[in-house]
């Protein structure tokens, strides 16, 4: 499956990774599996213990590496598993947003949520936003060069 | 480890719920071809027994050190599949799992799209696992002795259903005695229960108990380990009496001539320099109050010495400071009363005869210091009385919140001014609060035995007459919302029924035990609905109206529930130790400190001579919070390290 830079291409479909917190997040995601939603088959999820661990680093990191969109999603402010986490999350992500702005990525590739346990539907839908949005805007072009030259098979 | 990663696969089918959308065998034989996959089995039901055992044999027989099993939720069946590994002989952290069943079967519609993400995911978990380390679950031992930390109805309870476990309690209390301000109060609502009758007899038990140490006048300064094994300081204070030699025949207190206002009774009554708080103490050990004895202030005046026949009295004692060692600690510190002297609206204070709920009880009590006679200032019986509800609660200006137990002690005041005097009672409320067992009916008692209800938060109360009927009275100005009009009642006597406030000191006590307050002030509870009495530190519980206001029956619940958790963990005898916890490279750690500022649960302490940060493995939850903050990537997070999720994104992209 290579990376399809053609934006008229109607079969394009955005590549999304997600980073959700295992305490509500991912929880949202598997009620969203037990109650048989259905969303794009293009998300891949990583579970993390809390969303504050998601460094802005893994946010470059997963953009380079050729994937269209990254979402982030932890438990409601104030409501961390771990009292603060999130908060720092919140922190972080704004600034990783505003600076990758700067340098040129657009705002709909990054996405930062509050899901908690129970919101399965808030989660599915976000996932069919995002979806849509990113389609809009087209595929990632960073290092687009490199990935078309090396493929996207990249060793840790 | 030393020996190169062997991975083996198992792929679920979960019945049809995964092979019914996924096509189990080409995601087999994907994974049969990927880096370091030595085995890639398919199987209907991996979590059975069957299931487990295939796992388990290629771990015995064909040396798979990984295992990655494509199946449901890890919140599912990570411990049922860590537990196969482990009865195979192989670390359960070697384990990871690809969630194809709620992420993928149960959520794709289209079957290829379905079996593309599968692969995806299972390359990805592949790619982790190569990375994993051994981990090994730490387990403590835990210490059965219990810190119990306040001595009111709620610590007593507490302590008493441990001790009678036959488990050591030391209770530590402020104050010369036990008892707290359940035992100031006269009836209790709604059964109008004798306050000091029926907590007496426990406060007897404890005095008197084998497996309770009582630690009054004593207050705990220092407190450092972690759950299972406390270390606390705790100061008992000089009371200047040998407590072995007193026999608590009270001879001091008698002769002693200075008189000051006693504490206990509120500011009604007086109590001497040395002194026991009340005849029922316990233990009824007097103290001096060094603050006011003639002998510490003026170096004269030996009466209690002289009078005590044995020989008790020891001017030079010394504040002793003393450290035990306690598995787990409840703190029971309950409330203060709210101050109404800022509302000076009602004259607390500056007008005779404005008096606090508090200071009522006192006056009411047949052991007070008016004997039980209700009196005003001059010495005569009121004929009206005024109760103000809410002085201090549900008021945005001072405590937004509803204390809970003053429309219930309204209502009892009512009944025992009834009781004792002719006088008319005026019940002055915003809402009628009876929500607990029995207090609707005793609502409804009170109204039938004559008590007046007027629907309005009072405005002022004032001793400007405006005409003969209100000279020398108290006028108390509110609006009759019923009514809708304004009105005004003289009356000889007013009470507050104040709002129920966390401790002056509930911020220093929080800090000192590493837990945290709410909004409001109180101690803050793990989880309001699912977790009331424990809180986020682990081994540290809270009960009674420290963590809120509330009435007797819920705070001795409260007691006994933190009671029961802690008899839990003495059972189980041993605490475990998340394994996925931080790790600091001191060569890399520059020692700037942000890790430490960001752990909400100050597992991150700093070394002095090292100049580096280290983590406290017994404290550290494995969130992942500092290893994101650390500038100088020194900071890692076991099970979650950087190199194992990189290999998990990159093993996305297939």
């Amino acid at each position: 499956m290579s990376v399809n830079m053609n934006k008229e291409a109607s079969t394009w479909e955005p590549r999304l990774l997600g980073f959700l917190c295992q305490w509500c997040s991912y929880a949202a995601a598997d009620l969203a599996g037990t109650s048989r939603q259905k969303y794009p088959a293009n998300i891949r999820i990583i579970r993390v213990p809390c969303s504050g661990r998601v460094d802005p680093l893994f946010i470059i990191r997963v953009l380079c590496l050729g994937f269209d969109g990254v979402l982030v999603s932890g438990c409601h402010p104030g409501d961390c598993h771990y009292q603060t986490g999130n908060y720092y999350t919140r922190r972080r992500m704004s600034i990783t947003k505003k600076f990758l702005e700067y340098l040129g990525v657009e705002p709909q590739r990054v996405t930062l949520s509050w899901v908690s346990a129970s919101e399965a539907g808030k989660l599915t839908e976000l996932l069919s936003e995002m979806n849509k949005e990113i389609k809009k805007i087209g595929p990632n072009r960073l290092f687009a060069d490199e990935i078309r030259r090396n493929g996207t098979e990249t060793s840790p | 480890m030393g020996s190169e990663p062997r991975i083996g696969v198992y792929v679920c089918h979960c019945g049809s719920n995964i092979a019914g959308t996924v096509d189990v065998k080409e995601l087999t034989e994907f994974a049969q071809n990927l880096d370091s996959v030595v085995i890639a089995r398919d199987y209907i039901f991996m979590c059975s027994e069957p299931g487990q055992e295939i796992i388990r044999k290629d771990i015995k027989d064909s040396g798979i050190n990984r295992v990655v099993v494509a199946s449901c939720s890890p919140r599912m069946h990570e411990p049922t599949f860590r537990r196969a590994c482990q009865e195979a002989g192989l670390n359960p952290y070697l384990l990871e799992m690809a969630n194809i069943r709620e992420h993928c079967s149960w959520v794709t519609e289209d079957k290829e799209m379905a079996t593309e993400k599968a692969k995806a995911l299972v390359s990805a978990a592949v790619k982790r696992v190569y990375y994993h380390q051994s981990l090994e679950v730490r387990k403590v031992p835990l210490n059965p002795n219990t810190l119990i930390v306040g001595g009111g109805i709620a610590g007593i309870q507490a302590a008493l259903e441990i001790a009678n476990s036959e488990h050591k309690v030391y209770l530590v209390e402020r104050s010369p005695s036990i008892g707290g301000h359940m035992i100031q109060l006269d009836k209790t609502f709604p059964t109008l229960d004798c306050s000091a009758c029926i907590l007496t007899p426990k406060m007897t038990d404890v005095g008197s108990h084998p497996h309770i140490e009582l630690m009054s006048y004593s207050e705990v300064e220092e407190v450092s380990g972690f759950v299972g094994n406390f270390k606390v300081k705790i100061r008992k204070k000089a009371k200047y009496v040998d407590a072995d030699k007193c026999n608590g025949c009270g001879l001091c207190q008698e002769k002693c001539p200075v008189k000051v206002d006693s504490e206990f009774d509120a500011g009604m009554g007086k109590r001497k320099a040395i002194y026991t708080p009340f005849a029922q103490a316990v233990p009824n050990i007097p103290v001096i109050d060094i603050e006011n004895c003639t002998y510490f202030l003026k170096e004269k005046c030996h009466l209690c010495e002289k009078v005590c026949e044995a020989d008790a009295i020891d001017f030079e004692q010394k504040d002793e400071v003393v450290e035990v060692e306690v598995g787990s600690i409840i703190l029971a510190t309950g409330y203060d009363v709210f101050d109404p002297t800022p509302m000076s609206q009602y004259g607390y204070g500056r007008l005779d005869n404005v008096i606090t709920s508090l200071e009522f009880e006192r006056l009411v009590n047949s052991a007070g210091p008016t004997g039980g006679n209700i009196v005003i200032k001059e010495g005569s019986a009121p004929q009206s009385i005024a109760i103000l509800h809410c002085v201090g609660s549900r008021d945005r200006n001072y405590n937004e919140y509803c204390s809970q137990v003053c429309c219930m002690h309204a209502l009892k005041y009512a009944h025992l001014i009834k009781e004792k005097t002719d006088a008319e009672v005026y019940q002055y409320y915003i809402d009628m609060r009876c929500f607990g067992k029995g207090y609707e009916e005793f609502y409804k008692r009170i109204s039938d035995e004559g008590a007046n209800f007027i629907r309005g938060k009072v405005a002022e109360v004032t001793d400007q007459a405006i005409n003969e009927e209100e000279k020398g009275k108290l006028v108390v100005v509110a609006e009759d919302t019923l009514l809708g009009s304004i009105i005004r009642v003289p009356v000889d006597m007013v009470i507050l029924c104040v709002a129920l406030e966390p401790q002056p000191d509930a911020e220093a006590v929080a800090r000192l035990f590493n837990i945290s307050q709410s909004a409001d002030g109180f101690l803050l509870e793990k989880h309001p609905k699912l977790d009331p009495v424990a809180t986020t530190t682990d081994g540290i519980f809270i009960a009674g109206c420290c963590q809120g206001p509330k009435d007797i029956p819920d705070a001795v619940a409260q007691a006994s529930a933190a009671a029961a958790r802690v008899l839990a963990m003495i059972s189980k005898g041993e605490v475990e130790i998340e394994a996925a916890i931080a790790t600091i490279n001191e060569d890399l750690c520059s020692g700037c400190k942000i890790c430490s500022l960001i752990c909400p649960y100050t597992a991150i302490s700093f070394d002095e001579e090292k100049e580096v940060c280290i983590v406290n493995e017994a404290l550290c939850k494995g969130c992942g919070a500092c290893v994101s903050s650390c500038l100088s990537h020194a900071i890692g997070l076991r099970h979650f390290t950087n190199e194992q999720i990189l290999a998990q994104i990159g093993g996305m992209l297939i």
